[in-house]
C-alpha cells in the first residue's frame, strides 16, 4: 500500500479502529450521553446538580456491578441470580435497625453481616449453578425472580418489632420502604464530602468503592483467583493443570453474592431507603447490563469493564431524566433505563462467543 | 465396453494452499467392490466429501477436475444432489436420530403419506404417516442386509453393529441407489459383525450395486474388494486387482515415503533395563481412542515414539496416564513410585508433563497472554511464581522474567510476553504449549501430534526443538504421531499400538513393510515369512 492511500483512509478508518478497540457498544453509549449532556446544556438544566447526581449514582450502585466479575470470570456468565445477594444484604441492613444501630457502626454491622450471609448463600447458589451447567443465566434469572417471592413471604412473616419498619397502622410484617434517616442515611455520602463548583463530590462514598475494587483485583491476582478465571477460560485446561472446576465456579459465586450483599447496603445508603418486596426483582439486570455496556462479554470482565459501564449507565439515566421531561414533557426515565439495560443484554446475548473448541 | 458406474478424473483440492489431493484418478465399474485404503490424511476423507457434494468443499475454494456417474458428467453441489444421483453413503459417525424407531430412521425425510385433509390443501407434507407401507418398506430393506431385528424397536441402546446395518438398510432403500459408499464400516465392528458385512456387500454387488469400500484393514479388503486404490499423500500410488495385491505390497505402498533418518546415531535401549516409567495393563476410556490393557516401559534419556492408526488408541495413552480422561491400571515412575490415576495433580507432582494434540482446546488460554500461559499450569498446580503476603499472590515479575527466558531460549516468535497467544502462528502457539510444559521442569514430557496444524518450515523446528531438549536438559520424550516420517525423524525406538494394546516395539530403521504391517495390525499373520 502506497502512503498516499494510507492517508485517504486514515482519518475514516482510525475512527473504525477506535471504535472496535473500544467495543461498538460502548461507542454509541458514550456517544448518546454526549448528545444528552450538550441537551442538558442548551436547555439550560442545572448542570452542577446532574454533575453530582451522576457521582453518586455510580458510587452507589458501583459494588452491585463488580458482583458480576467473580461469577463471569468463572465461567457461569453474568450473576443473574443477585437478588439472593441482596436479600441477604437487606435481611442484615434490617437486623440493624431491629438492634437499634446507628451511623458507621449500622453501616459496617450491616456489610459484615450482609457479606458472611451472602457468602453462605452463594455457596449453596454454587451447588445449584454446577448441576446445571451451560444454561447458568437462564436457570439465574428465573432462581432470582423466584428468591424475590420467596422474600416477599419472608419480610411478611419475620418477627421484627422496630416500629420504624412494621406497618404504622398495626399488623405483621415488614413496609414496602424503610427510611434510613437517622440510620445510616448517606453516612458514606457525607464521609469528607466537599464542593467543587457546585458538584458535590461523595468522597466516602467513592473511596469505599475504590476499596473494593482493591478487594477484587487483589482476590483476581491471588492464586485462587487466577485457577478461578483458568477454570471459566477452558474447564479442561483447567482439569489438565488438576484444579476442580466445581469447586472454584462455587467460590466465584461466593465472592459474587457476598458483593452483591455488600452492594444493596451502599445502594440503599445513598438513596436513604431500604426497598423490600419487588423492588430486587430487576436489580441484576440494570447491573449486568451496565457491565456489559462498560464492554465486558458473557465470559470476559474486569474491574475496568465494571466502572466505566456503571459510570456510562448511570450517566445517562441522571441525564435522560431531565432531558427527556423537558423535551417530551413525560417521565420516561424509567422506560429508558428498561429498555437500555434489556437492549444492552440482547446486544450481548446474540454476540455470545461460542467458547473454546468445544 | 460399459461405462463406469462412477468415474472421477483429475481431481485436486487445496486447503489454504495446501495440496491434499493431486490428481486423483479413480474409477468404479457397475456391481464392483473398490476398495479404498490409505493412512490417515492421505485424502480419503476429502475425496468422499468431494464425492458428496460436502459444503466444507465449496466454503474452502471448491475443487478441481471432474466426476462422472454411469458416463454422464455431473456436478455434485450437495448432499442432495449425490442423493439424487443415487450415491449413499454410511458415515463413520453414526447419522441417526435415537428417540426414533428403525423403520422412521431409514424412511426419514421420504416418509410415505396418505392424504387427509389438510394435506389435500396444503400440501403432502401435512400427510398422515403410512406406518404400514413404511414398515414393509423398512423390513425389505433390513432384509437384505440381513438384519434380523424388529423395525419398529427405537433405535436408542442397540448395539453400535446394528446402527451400521440400519444405516446401510437407510440407504438400500432409497430405490435409485447405484453407488454405496461405507466409510470405516468394520472400525466399530466385533469380527462377526464385520463377517456378516462382508457377507451383505458381496450380495449387493450382485444386485449390480456399486460399493466403495474405504477402510485400512488390509485382510477385509483384499478379501472383499475386486479392485484396489491406494492414496498417500494425496496421490494414487497405487491401482491393482485384489488378485495380484498382497498385505505386503499394499502395507508398503500405504506407509513408504522417503524417510529422512537423520544422521544422528540412534541409542541402542533395551527393553528390560531399569525404565524411568513403567505402564501396565492401562485402560483409557477416551471416546474413539480407547486404551485397552496396554504395558509399556520407556527408558531413561530416550525418544519414545508411538505410532498407530487413528482410533486405536495411541492419543489415549498419555491422556489417560495425565488425568485427564477415566483410566485404570498401573503406572509407576523411577523416583516417585506409583503414579495415582484420574489425578492430574498426581501426574504432575510424579514429574511428567504433557503438550496435548489439542492444542487450541486444551493446551492453551487462547485469549491470555504468553507469559501467563507458559506459567499458569505451574503457578497452578506447584505454587510457583507466588508471593506470599496475607494470601499467595502471583509474582508477576518473576513470570514476566521467565517468560522473556522462555522466549529467547525457545525462539517464540512474538511482539513480547503481553501478547495474546490466540495471535501467534500454530508453530509458535505449539512454542508456547513446549515452554509450559517446560515450566513444570519435567523428567518426563508426553508430547502428542506436535506438529498438527503447523505449516511445513515450523515442524522441523518444533522437532528439533524436542531433540534439542531430549540431548541437552536430558528430558525422557515420549511422542505421539500419526506421522510414521516423523517419529522415526527423531525417535529412538517407534511403539505401535493396535487396538489399545502394544502391537510391537520397532527400530526405526525397520521397513516401511513391517511398519505397514504392524499399524494394520497384521505382523503376526505373516510374521515367519517377514522375518
Amino acid at each position: 500500500m502506497t502512503s498516499g492511500d494510507f492517508n485517504e483512509h486514515s482519518l475514516w478508518q482510525r475512527i473504525k479502529e477506535g471504535v472496535a478497540s473500544f467495543g461498538v457498544a460502548r461507542s454509541i453509549i458514550l456517544l448518546f450521553l454526549i448528545i444528552l449532556l450538550i441537551a442538558a446544556l442548551i436547555l439550560d438544566l442545572p448542570m452542577d446538580q446532574i454533575l453530582s447526581s451522576m457521582l453518586s449514582r455510580f458510587g452507589m450502585n458501583g459494588i452491585l456491578v463488580l458482583a458480576m466479575i467473580p461469577t463471569i470470570r468463572s465461567g457461569t456468565g453474568p450473576n443473574f441470580g443477585l437478588p439472593l445477594g441482596i436479600s441477604c444484604g437487606l435481611i442484615a441492613a434490617v437486623l440493624s435497625i431491629e438492634l437499634d444501630l446507628r451511623g458507621f457502626q449500622a453501616l459496617f454491622f450491616a456489610v459484615g453481616l450482609g457479606g458472611a450471609l451472602g457468602a453462605i448463600a452463594g455457596y449453596l447458589y454454587g451447588l445449584l449453578l454446577n448441576k446445571v451447567k451451560g444454561q447458568e443465566m437462564t436457570v439465574g434469572t428465573y432462581f432470582g425472580f423466584s428468591i424475590v417471592s420467596l422474600m416477599c413471604i419472608f419480610w411478611f412473616l419475620a418477627p421484627f418489632k422496630s416500629p420504624e419498619m412494621i406497618w404504622p397502622y398495626g399488623g405483621s410484617g415488614l413496609r414496602v420502604t424503610i427510611a434510613l434517616e437517622g440510620r445510616f442515611d448517606k453516612v458514606l455520602n457525607n464521609f469528607l464530602a466537599f464542593d467543587v463548583f457546585g458538584v458535590t463530590i461523595p468522597t466516602g462514598l467513592l473511596l469505599f468503592y475504590g476499596a473494593f475494587c482493591l478487594i477484587v483485583w487483589l482476590f483476581m491476582h491471588s492464586k485462587t483467583g487466577v485457577a478461578l478465571s483458568t477454570v471459566g477460560e477452558s474447564p479442561r485446561f483447567a482439569e489438565s493443570c488438576g484444579l476442580s472446576i466445581d469447586r472454584y465456579r462455587t467460590i466465584g459465586s461466593v465472592v459474587s453474592q457476598a458483593l452483591g450483599a455488600v452492594g444493596i447496603i451502599v445502594y440503599a445508603q445513598t438513596f436513604g431507603f431500604l426497598q423490600l418486596y419487588m423492588a430486587p426483582l430487576f436489580m441484576a439486570f440494570f447491573a449486568v447490563a451496565s457491565i456489559l455496556i462498560g464492554g465486558a462479554t458473557l465470559n470476559r470482565a474486569t474491574i475496568w469493564h465494571a466502572t466505566v459501564g456503571c459510570f456510562l449507565f448511570q450517566s445517562i439515566l441522571v441525564v435522560s431524566m431531565p432531558v427527556a421531561n423537558l423535551i417530551i414533557s413525560e417521565n420516561l426515565a424509567e422506560v429508558a433505563r428498561i429498555i437500555i439495560s434489556n437492549g444492552i443484554i440482547l446486544y450481548a446475548l446474540t454476540r455470545r462467543e461460542i467458547g473454546g473448541g468445544a | 465396453m460399459e461405462a463406469p458406474r462412477l468415474e472421477m478424473r483429475d481431481i485436486s483440492k487445496e486447503y489454504f494452499g495446501n495440496k491434499v489431493l493431486r490428481s486423483v484418478n479413480l474409477s468404479v465399474a457397475p456391481g464392483e467392490i473398490h476398495g479404498l485404503v490409505g493412512e490417515n490424511g492421505a485424502g480419503k476423507s476429502t475425496l468422499m466429501n468431494i464425492l458428496f457434494g460436502m459444503p466444507v468443499i465449496r466454503n474452502t475454494g471448491g475443487f478441481e477436475g471432474r466426476i462422472f456417474i454411469d458416463g454422464e458428467p455431473v456436478e455434485v453441489n450437495s448432499p442432495y444432489d449425490a442423493l439424487e444421483l443415487g450415491i449413499g453413503m454410511v458415515h463413520q459417525e453414526f447419522m441417526l436420530l435415537p428417540g426414533l424407531t428403525i423403520t422412521e430412521n431409514i424412511k426419514i425425510n421420504r416418509e410415505i403419506v396418505k392424504d387427509n385433509l389438510l394435506s389435500k390443501l396444503l400440501g403432502k407434507k401435512l400427510g398422515i404417516l403410512d406406518f404400514e407401507r413404511m414398515r414393509r418398506d423398512a423390513r425389505k430393506a433390513l432384509d437384505r442386509v440381513e438384519l434380523n431385528i424388529d423395525e419398529m424397536l427405537p433405535v436408542l441402546g442397540l448395539p453400535v453393529g446394528f446402527m451400521q446395518f440400519i444405516e446401510i438398510a437407510r440407504e438400500l432403500d432409497k430405490d435409485s441407489l447405484r453407488l454405496l459408499i461405507l466409510d470405516e464400516p468394520t472400525a466399530v465392528l466385533t469380527e462377526k459383525d464385520a463377517e456378516t458385512l462382508i457377507e451383505v456387500m458381496k450380495k449387493l454387488s450382485r444386485e449390480g450395486i456399486s460399493i466403495l469400500f474405504i477402510t485400512h484393514r488390509l485382510n477385509e479388503v483384499l478379501r472383499v474388494a475386486d479392485n484396489i486404490t491406494v492414496l498417500r499423500d494425496g496421490e494414487v500410488v497405487g491401482k491393482l486387482p485384489s488378485s495380484e495385491a498382497t498385505i505386503e505390497v499394499l502395507a508398503e505402498l500405504m506407509v513408504g515415503r522417503k524417510v529422512d533418518i537423520s544422521a544422528r546415531a540412534r541409542r541402542g535401549f533395551e527393553e528390560d533395563a531399569k525404565p524411568i516409567l513403567t505402564i501396565k495393563d492401562l485402560h483409557v476410556d477416551m471416546p474413539g481412542e480407547r486404551v485397552s490393557g496396554l504395558s509399556l516401559n520407556v527408558q531413561e534419556g530416550e525418544i519414545l515414539g508411538i505410532g498407530g492408526l487413528a482410533g486405536h488408541g495411541k492419543i489415549g495413552i498419555a491422556n489417560g496416564i495425565m488425568g485427564l480422561y477415566p483410566a485404570r491400571g498401573y503406572v509407576h515412575v523411577a523416583n516417585y513410585g506409583e503414579v495415582e490415576l484420574n489425578s492430574p495433580l498426581s501426574a504432575l507432582s510424579s514429574g511428567m508433563a504433557f503438550v496435548s494434540e489439542d492444542r487450541r482446546g486444551m493446551g492453551l488460554l487462547l485469549d491470555e497472554t504468553i507469559e501467563l500461559n507458559i506459567a499458569v499450569q505451574a503457578l497452578l498446580s506447584r505454587g510457583k511464581f507466588l508471593k506470599k503476603y496475607l494470601f499467595n499472590m502471583i509474582d508477576r515479575e518473576s513470570i514476566r522474567k521467565h517468560a522473556l527466558k522462555m522466549i529467547k531460549d525457545l525462539d517464540i516468535r512474538c511482539t513480547g510476553p503481553n501478547q495474546i497467544v490466540r495471535r501467534l502462528s500454530g508453530g509458535n502457539q505449539q512454542k508456547v504449549c513446549i515452554a509450559k510444559a517446560l515450566t513444570l521442569e519435567p523428567s518426563i514430557l508426553f508430547v502428542s501430534e506436535p506438529t498438527r496444524g503447523i505449516d511445513v518450515g515450523a515442524k522441523k523446528i518444533v522437532l528439533d526443538l524436542l531433540l534439542q531438549l531430549n540431548q541437552e536438559l536430558g528430558v525422557t520424550i515420549i511422542m505421539t504421531s500419526s506421522e510414521l516420517a516423523e517419529l522415526r525423524s527423531i525417535c529412538d525406538r517407534i511403539a505401535i499400538i493396535y487396538r489399545g494394546r502394544l502391537q510391537g516395539i520397532l527400530p526405526v530403521d525397520a521397513s516401511d513393510k513391517e511398519f505397514g504391517l504392524m499399524m494394520a495390525g497384521e505382523l503376526s499373520a505373516v510374521k515367519e515369512g517377514v522375518f
